[in-house]
């Protein structure tokens, strides 16, 4: 079962934080180029959770994102990363489970794909999880996993897992969400987990 | 209800990181979530077993599934694919969490293990887990566990260790009501 399905147990009802699992940052974005989370990331917490609601792009585009080991100045920390999907086509066709390689990273310092595409129908749209490992560390580099559910190519329900590390052991203190390109509008929350 | 930290472990140079007290009917959830898990040794695997009440050891009977994803940092390879060399079919021994997760300074393993409702008496115990390594041979390794331990008995205790050798962990143990 997802964790989705336990986020009123998990986290409180309507996001209400409780006291190991703290709601850091709720924020209702509209029509912007990138969410930019500059703050909080500390060593407070060893786990941040972050949750995606109704994440909807101004065409059919990439959702994205990256770390930054300087507050924000730069989003190009280097990462190695891995991306599977599962789709199914709402007429029936095209059922898939797949490693997808143009999604994954080897090394790279550009933005890590959460999905291949998130359709910018005014009913469309993605939503799901992140989870990134003790960002503050440095010691060890910073491992992450993502489930996203999203419309692709208007008509296909796509599920897709995105997981890996930033290969670095500076602390990654800022985190940056975006389309590949174009805006967007969409609802983001952070927690922290003691 | 709400997510409860009930205990943490932290193990410097520890063969294993137990947890022998606060396993029961308070909650109807439990996760453990691991952070910055270091083996002494080289290409070991993190492992779990769990005790049941009035039983012995760490030995408990597990029929489990097992996939994997995993990329190089050389982008010379990717794999996706069903491990039948970590699932078990009715097994006692140490299930697998992992593959083989480098010991270098700065290599680690991080995820979580859910497990569902150990002091039910009357059902087997469901449990499954996400994890992310870096494996020996410069690669990210992304694994997921499923199974259940095929005992109604109450489950109290859970240990974790590596294959081979000492780690050091941060392991942290949560109630969901």
């Amino acid at each position: 079962m997802p964790l989705g399905a336990f986020k009123a147990a998990l986290m409180g009802t309507a996001g209400v934080s409780t006291a190991d699992v703290v709601l850091l940052y709720d924020t209702d974005h509209s029509n912007v180029a990138s969410a930019s989370i500059t703050s909080d990331i500390t060593s407070t917490y060893g786990e941040y959770i972050f949750k995606f609601y109704n994440i909807n792009p101004a065409s059919d585009v990439v959702f994205q994102f990256n770390g930054s080991i300087d507050g924000g100045s730069n989003y190009n920390v280097t990462k190695t990363s891995t991306f599977f999907r599962a789709n199914h086509e709402e007429g029936g066709a095209s059922a898939a489970l797949l490693y997808a390689d143009d999604n994954d990273e080897a090394q790279g310092t550009g933005y890590q794909d959460f999905v291949p595409q998130v359709s910018s129908g005014t009913d469309e749209h993605c939503a799901g999880t992140l989870h990134l490992f003790n960002p503050s560390s440095t010691t060890y580099v910073k491992h992450f996993y993502s489930r996203i559910q999203t419309v692709y190519a208007n008509t296909y329900p796509m599920d897709c897992f995105a997981a890996g590390y930033f290969n670095t052991t500076s602390a990654i203190d800022a985190i940056d969400f975006k389309m590949s390109s174009g805006n967007f509008d969409g609802t983001i929350k952070m927690w922290g987990v003691k | 209800m709400a997510m409860t930290l009930i205990t943490t472990n932290t193990s410097s140079g520890a063969a294993t990181s137990d947890f022998t007290s606060g396993i029961d009917s308070t909650y109807k959830l439990y996760i453990f979530k691991f952070y910055d898990v270091n083996p002494t040794t080289d290409s070991a695997v993190f492992t779990f077993q769990a005790n049941a009440s009035s039983q012995s050891g760490y030995n408990e009977t597990i029929t489990s599934t097992s996939f994997q994803a995993s990329h190089r940092e050389d982008d010379g390879g990717t794999s996706f694919t069903y491990r039948t060399g970590t699932d078990q079919a009715q097994g006692t021994a140490f299930q697998s969490l992992s593959d083989t997760i480098g010991n270098a300074s700065d290599e680690s393993l991080a995820g979580e293990l859910f497990l569902f409702n150990p002091s039910n008496t009357t059902y087997v115990k469901h449990w499954y887990s996400t994890t992310n390594e870096t494996l020996e041979n410069e690669q990210t390794w992304q694994q997921f566990n499923a199974g259940y331990f095929n005992f109604t008995a109450a489950l109290t205790n859970i240990q974790f260790k590596m294959s081979s050798g000492n780690m050091d962990a941060v392991i942290k143990m949560y109630g969901v009501g």
